[in-house]
């Protein structure tokens, strides 16, 4: 069992990230964003849970619907919002956007917005953990949209065959942008799909924290001892829509949308917590107030950045020198 | 960007070797200086390799660096970009050009862009190797020349090696570059044997060479069809007509310096690529000249490339297909003819 201060600290990490969320909605709605949101609002247990469960020196890949997994795993906010703001500061200067952006500081590996294509990315970075025999393990972060991509496949089975420390976090949140996955997947659960790739799959509750926790810990264990790469398909929801522009309510019934709201990740742990006397009402207040009036500064900061220049660097696709990774 | 090279038999300790030879040279040289280094494709291990570049790399340096795939190109591109930014060098083998199609999302959307898109803090080192050329056979799916279509994407370097020595040099370097790397094998080049230094032997990416020398006519090409292009200026000699040829040796950055200097010299230029000319290399090289040298030129940039059809099986069909020397001493002496009626 997580001791209290931890499951506090993720708490407040879950709130951050919605903050965060929030934020960049608003933002988006005055069009001081650019490029779209993708909302992690209802799904912030997963990244949460998974990179609470992992070292300084383990990795993550990311999706479009990365902000949440960067938040969790260390992404320093004032970078992170300058990158969805275009500003020069942003992890990638403005080049990138939220969805382009990579930075092994903190463990990133990095995120795109082809769907799935950082999955063998996740794999081969665990393949450089095997054969250099370092230790790390990696979180490859995934939707279940991403399932029906075939590099998605191709480097699952890399890591079936290679017993590769790989953790696939995948995010079923039950549709791809708006087709559902009873349109888009012929089984009830992909973690079977798992068994077709030679190791283990489970399907776990997605909205509590722990429960990710606890079993990213246990497949990260598995994997630094050689017992290769676990999938976790992790049931949860998007309570927004896919993008800034989508209500979500095209494809969806709002008491659907309702009833995955009532199983909030966040609300679960403050219950727990203050029905275990480990946190009161007023502390959760202000916890929440303090992550809000950070997350308010942090994009005043970043609204006050510089753009970058309107400069073409023809010399800024080529690295000169190795970059240090690590 | 450094002068370009001349031909010349390198300096030092050099040893006769295959071209397939001396690409196997470079990559046993890394893998026992740089542990990074690994290899994997698909039946690269037990086999060597399709064209054997990588034979008793298995057995010298073991299971762990040197492994066989499965049939996934686009998850190997994957699995070596990951690999790449979590520290290690990977070299991939893609057994045809015509299966990089299969990678291009990996490779050109993402290897390529991330370290423009992660504003400089992550870069990709990792080189994929793969054959081309047009050959009786090999057919629509087995025998492209598609290295022009990677000109298009910013972000990737790309090397094709003539001879031997710039086989182990051109490698070498691209493995050691911190960026992706893709290396054009000819097939037609893989056994044509020359002399390659020993130890250290590195080429510059991004310089191209001086095969021949002359003062004419200078004719642009790279890769088999270098070869072709030595022997229609044998062949243009007799008739009074010095051609001057310049190997490219990279794509990718291309060096327009060495193009331009020889053009500058000659007034008349001529573009020879076995890939399509629609689109492809010949395409671009002709625009850099025209962009810079309009009114120096005496004539057109002439090209001579492959027609604009998918690689054929049947052996007259091939040979109709690509550039061949009478091709290239015909557009030769049609440039020629603009020097006679010139006034």
């Amino acid at each position: 069992m997580l001791d209290a201060a931890k499951r506090k600290e993720m708490l407040r990490t879950m709130i951050k990230v919605r903050a965060f969320e929030e934020k960049l909605e608003e933002l988006y709605q005055k069009r001081a964003m650019y490029g779209s949101t993708h909302s992690y609002r209802g799904q912030e247990a997963v990244a949460v849970g998974a990179c609470s469960a992992l070292g300084s020196k383990d990795l993550i890949a990311s999706y479009h619907r990365g902000t949440g997994h960067l938040i969790a795993k260390g992404a320093d906010l004032y970078r992170l919002m300058c990158e969805c703001m275009g500003r020069l500061d942003g992890y990638s200067k403005g080049r990138g956007g939220k969805m382009h952006m990579g930075d092994l500081s903190f463990g990133f590996l990095g995120n795109t917005g082809t769907v799935g294509a950082t999955v063998p990315f996740a794999t081969g970075a665990a393949l450089a953990a095997q054969i250099r025999g370092s230790k790390e393990v990696v979180v490859s972060f995934l939707g279940d949209g991403a399932m029906n991509q075939g590099v998605v496949h191709e480097a699952m089975n890399f890591a079936g065959l290679w017993k590769l420390p790989v953790i696939y976090v995948c995010e079923n949140n039950l549709y791809a942008m708006t087709v559902s996955v009873e349109k888009s997947i012929a089984i009830k659960h992909v973690a079977d799909r798992a068994k077709g790739y030679g190791f283990e799959g489970k399907v776990i509750d997605g909205n509590d924290v722990e429960v990710v926790y606890a079993e990213t810990l246990k497949a990260a264990e598995k994997g630094r001892g050689g017992g290769g790469a676990t999938f976790l398909e992790c049931l949860t929801y998007r309570w927004d829509g896919h993008f800034g522009g989508d209500p979500g309510t095209a494809y969806r019934t709002k008491e659907e949308i309702e009833e995955w709201k009532g199983r909030c990740p966040i609300k679960r742990l403050k219950e727990k917590l203050i029905a275990e006397k480990n946190l009161t009402s007023e502390e959760f207040e202000n916890m929440t107030a303090s992550v809000y009036a950070e997350i308010d500064e942090v994009a005043k900061k970043a609204q006050a950045s510089p753009m970058p220049p309107k400069e073409v660097e023809l010399e800024s696709v080529f690295a000169v020198s190795e970059v240090a990774h690590g | 960007m450094a002068k370009a090279e001349k031909l010349e038999v390198p300096q030092g300790e050099v040893k006769e070797m295959r071209l397939q030879e001396a690409l196997r040279e470079a990559l046993r040289y890394e893998m026992a200086r740089d542990k990074r280094v690994f290899v994997f494709g698909e039946d690269v291990a037990l086999f060597g390799g399709a064209y054997g570049v990588t034979r008793g790399l298995l057995q010298e340096f073991g299971e762990s660096r040197v492994r066989d795939t499965p049939i996934s190109e686009a998850g190997m591109v994957g699995l070596a970009i990951g690999a790449a930014i979590n520290g290690m060098r990977p070299v991939v083998e893609i057994q045809f050009c015509d299966l990089l199609p299969l990678c291009m999302d990996q490779l050109t959307t993402h290897a390529a862009r991330y370290y423009y898109q992660t504003g400089g803090r992550i870069s990709v080192p990792m080189v994929i190797r793969n054959k081309f050329g047009t050959r009786a056979g090999g057919g629509p799916s087995h025998s492209s020349c598609n290295h022009g279509a990677f000109l298009h994407f910013p972000g990737l370097k790309i090397i094709i090696p003539t001879t031997p020595a710039d086989g182990k040099g051109l490698l070498l370097s691209a493995i050691r570059d911190p960026n992706p790397v893709l290396c054009f094998e000819s097939h037609h080049l893989y056994g044509v044997k020359g002399p390659v230094p020993e130890g250290d032997y590195t080429v510059p990416i991004g310089v191209a060479a001086v095969r021949r020398e002359g003062k004419d006519l200078t004719i642009v090409t790279c890769g088999g069809m270098v070869l072709k292009a030595d022997e229609a200026a044998a062949a243009l000699k007799a008739k009074g007509i010095d051609v001057e040829i310049i190997d490219l040796r990279s794509l990718a950055p291309l060096d327009k310096e060495t193009i331009l200097k020889s053009v500058a010299k000659t007034k008349r230029a001529m573009v020879v690529d076995e890939g399509p000319m629609v689109g492809g290399v010949t395409a671009e090289i002709a625009a850099v000249i025209q962009e810079n040298l309009f009114s120096d030129l005496k004539g057109a940039v002439a090209r001579v490339g492959a027609y604009h059809l998918p690689p054929p099986h049947s052996p007259p069909l091939v040979d109709a297909m690509i550039p061949d020397t009478d091709r290239i001493v015909g557009a030769a002496l049609r440039l020629a003819e603009g020097k006679k009626t010139e006034r």
